[in-house]
């Protein structure tokens, strides 16, 4: 009967753990929530902690960020587990659209890809025409260069512009770490390496050690965020009210005050480029 | 290192500050790997007895294969919890994907084997010396369960805590099913990956130093308890 | 004390062997041993180590199966109860060890405490009722053995050198609670090395050696005029068997 006793105890215990895990949740439905996958630059960078507070004020809707690769952030969205999508790599996001996932995808934003290395800078990727010219360099010495390897957004646009300086990049020296952007940068940091990054991660990066930034500005760094509306009719089951009214938040003129007044040490990361006559609309 | 000294100041004015974003991660840390602990325990214990008393077929296998899935990586318990939990996967309509109940799921996925592997084995050995008695006492298999379990608990604590250490370690597996949001499903685990990919490292390690206080505390806990209660009992 | 229990020991079912052997990885240890226990009278198990008294003690209970022939009971369902050599008690307060056996039992809820705390009281353990059984001495433990078998309420106690590890103030208790088990009708088998014991015990004899039922007596001719010479020889204390 001491036995019982415990077990009973158990039980209730168990139960009330539960019900206090739960409860939360169910709380949380009352004020109403999106489920967001989106990037770890955005992420990183704080843009949404400073966002979505002003979007949750005017709108009384909270934004759950899962905060992936972008890649990863495709395949929770195709698999339904997401109401929304802000991602950037623009072919991937029309090709979203084009294969019926999503009816409406946007331009929001962009920031830029900065070319990072160490401050002696071997390969002079400094003095560069482009940056296709800059990654002919590190490719001509062969520098250590740590590459993000996730099929994220960022990892694609290197790969691009790879292919521009009509590299093939492999050997001893690329080294493909499967990582994301913080985490491929504290590696590059570790090993004195070149580096693609975001200049949103980078600005917010604190980790630098020896590590500069070497190259920026050419326009094919320019990194283009968009927002997807998903399918209404593939996904019945999403909140495609509450996502809308997300969408239509960031196009607008108060999102995209917002997103330009975001600022990290004194810079402005991230560049409203909203045209609502740019979006492009396929029927349900 | 002045990096370490920063992290251990880091981790001093976490806590002695009380800060609320800290408090709540801590605090869902706690709901999460509890909870998730509890559920496995009330599953696994009874498993682990249950295998030690009967023999059958095919009880080998299922012994070694209780055994490997001890090692079962956690980033692998995560992505079978999200497929099964994913608005596509079987579960889906539970909405459970990305809520802290996903992450209970997962991290009863990685306790239960520990759990029930550990029973086993210290039922089986306190069975050894039991069963003429118990069988004289006319306890059929499933009443000596009880029995057994309650007279191994002391032993069984450790196992539990075992389970509660591997629960609030790990990280792949509640990184996938819980997407570390911001206030719901950030525990002290991710949030750790989090800072470490800002590559605000101090802050990173201040919070590794606080979810290792809090292990530390919760086994100092159990440990005094099992003290107690293996002096009481002999 | 207990004319409950007197009243529900109107038979007792008959326990027989027959022709039952036991092995062990091709070792016989038993073998071929025929017998019939009826009504409530005090059996002692004699013999040299390894006769297999033991054995016989737990085939008889149930503990282990025959390798050949049969053990059965003739008549009314039997409650029965074993105490070992060396008692193994649960980790647990000597009252809780108590309480678990009857919980076991299915006794009521509400009676199990009280039924538990006469029977400590009647064993002289009531002092020590909040101690855990597993730091109590080696008398006081197997006391509180036969204190759980006494509340199990037996038609047939096997007792297997219950004395073997104790002291005389020990022995002479245990003997007092076989004593009460007796008076109580129940029927007793016990083993023992103690040939003292066995003759101050015993209304009669069963004598193994190697692993063979050599002779079944009453006590007092047993001890006076044993019908075999292993018999004879184990009384005056020869090596054997």
């Amino acid at each position: 009967m001491r036995i019982t006793a415990t077990f009973a105890s158990f039980t209730t215990a168990a139960a009330i753990g539960l019900a206090s895990i739960t409860t939360p949740a169910y709380a949380r439905d009352d004020a109403p929530y999106i489920t967001l996958a989106s990037t770890t630059s955005t992420q990183n960078s704080g843009l949404f902690d400073a966002i979505i507070p002003l979007f949750t004020a005017a709108s009384g809707i909270d934004v759950h960020v899962v905060a992936v690769g972008t890649g990863q952030a495709f395949e929770i969205a195709r698999r339904g587990d997401a109401d929304s999508l802000l991602v950037h790599d623009t072919a991937g996001e029309q090709g979203f659209v084009a294969d019926g996932y999503a009816s409406e995808r946007a331009d929001v934003m962009y920031n830029d890809f900065v070319l990072i290395g160490p401050a002696d800078d071997p390969a002079g990727i400094a003095d560069a025409e482009t940056a296709a010219a800059a990654f002919a360099a590190i490719a001509e010495i062969e520098a250590p260069f740590a590459s993000r390897g996730d099929d994220s957004g960022t990892n694609r646009a290197e790969l691009r512009l790879w292919d521009a300086a009509g590299i093939t990049p492999e050997g001893e020296w690329y080294r493909e770490l499967g990582s994301g952007m913080g985490a491929t940068l504290n590696t590059a940091a570790g090993m004195d390496a070149y580096v693609m990054s975001d200049r949103a991660t980078w600005v917010a990066f604190d980790n630098r050690q020896h590590l500069d930034l070497l190259f920026e500005g050419d326009p094919a760094l320019f990194n283009q965020y968009g927002s997807l509306v998903l399918s209404a009719s593939k996904y019945p089951h999403l909140k495609h009210d509450l996502a809308r009214q997300w969408h239509d938040w960031l196009l607008s003129d108060d999102g995209q005050q917002a997103i330009a007044d975001f600022r990290v040490k004194g810079q402005q990361l991230f560049f409203p480029n909203a045209k609502p006559d740019a979006r492009t609309s396929t029927a349900e | 290192m002045p990096q370490h000294d920063s992290a251990l100041a880091t981790a001093l004015a976490l806590i002695l500050e009380r800060d609320p974003t800290l408090l709540g991660i801590v605090g869902l840390s706690l709901q999460v790997s509890l909870s998730a602990v509890m559920i496995a325990a009330l599953v696994a214990l009874p498993l682990g007895a249950a295998l030690a008393l009967w023999r059958f077929p095919g009880r080998g296998v299922l012994v070694v294969a209780l055994n490997a899935l001890m090692g079962l990586p956690p980033v692998v318990a995560g992505l079978a919890v999200y497929l099964l939990l994913s608005r596509a996967g079987p579960l889906g309509e539970l909405g459970l994907l990305f809520t802290p109940g996903a992450m209970v799921v997962a991290q009863v996925m990685l306790v239960v084997p520990i759990i029930a592997a550990l029973t086993r084995q210290q039922v089986e050995e306190l069975h050894h010396e039991y069963h003429e008695q118990l069988r004289s006492l006319g306890l059929s298999r499933a009443r000596m369960i009880p029995t057994l379990l309650w007279d191994a608990r002391v032993g069984l604590l450790t196992v539990v805590l075992a389970g509660f250490g591997r629960a609030s370690a790990e990280v792949g597996a509640v990184m996938i099913v819980g997407g570390n949001i911001d206030g719901v499903t950030r525990v002290m685990t991710t949030a750790i990956v989090l800072e470490t990919s800002k590559g605000n490292l101090p802050l990173a390690l201040g919070l590794g130093i606080v979810l290792l206080g809090l292990v530390a505390l919760v086994n100092a806990a159990a440990h005094l308890l099992g003290e107690t209660a293996r002096r009481r009992l002999g | 004390m207990n004319t409950m229990l007197q009243a529900a020991r109107v038979g007792i079912a008959t326990l027989s062997f027959e022709a039952v052997s036991f092995e062990h990885r091709g070792q016989p240890l038993l073998a071929e041993v025929s017998l019939r226990l009826e009504g409530c009278r005090r059996t002692l198990v004699l013999g040299p180590n390894g006769a297999g008294k033991s054995l016989l003690m737990r085939l008889a209970h149930g503990l282990l199966t025959p390798s050949r022939g049969q053990v059965r009971w003739d008549g009314p369902p039997t409650r029965q109860a074993m105490v070992f050599q060396r008692p193994v008690l649960l980790k647990r307060s000597a009252r809780d060890n108590l309480l678990h056996a009857l919980a076991v039992k299915g006794t009521p809820w509400r009676l199990r405490r009280l039924l538990a705390d006469g029977a400590l009281a009647h064993f002289g353990l009531a002092d020590l009722a909040r101690r855990p059984a597993r730091v109590l001495s080696g008398g006081e433990q197997q006391r509180l053995a036969l204190a759980r078998a006494w509340l199990l309420a037996p038609d047939m106690l096997f007792l297997d050198e219950p004395t073997a590890a104790l002291d005389p103030a020990a022995i002479r208790a245990v003997e007092a609670a076989v004593d009460d088990f007796h008076r109580a009708g129940t029927r007793i088998l016990m083993s023992t090395h103690d040939l003292h014991q066995a003759r101050r015990l015993a209304d009669e004899v069963i004598f193994l050696c190697g692993g063979r039922l050599l002779e079944r007596t009453p006590a007092e001719r047993f001890f006076s005029a044993p019908a075999t010479p292993e018999a004879a020889a184990f009384l005056r204390g020869e090596l054997i068997g």
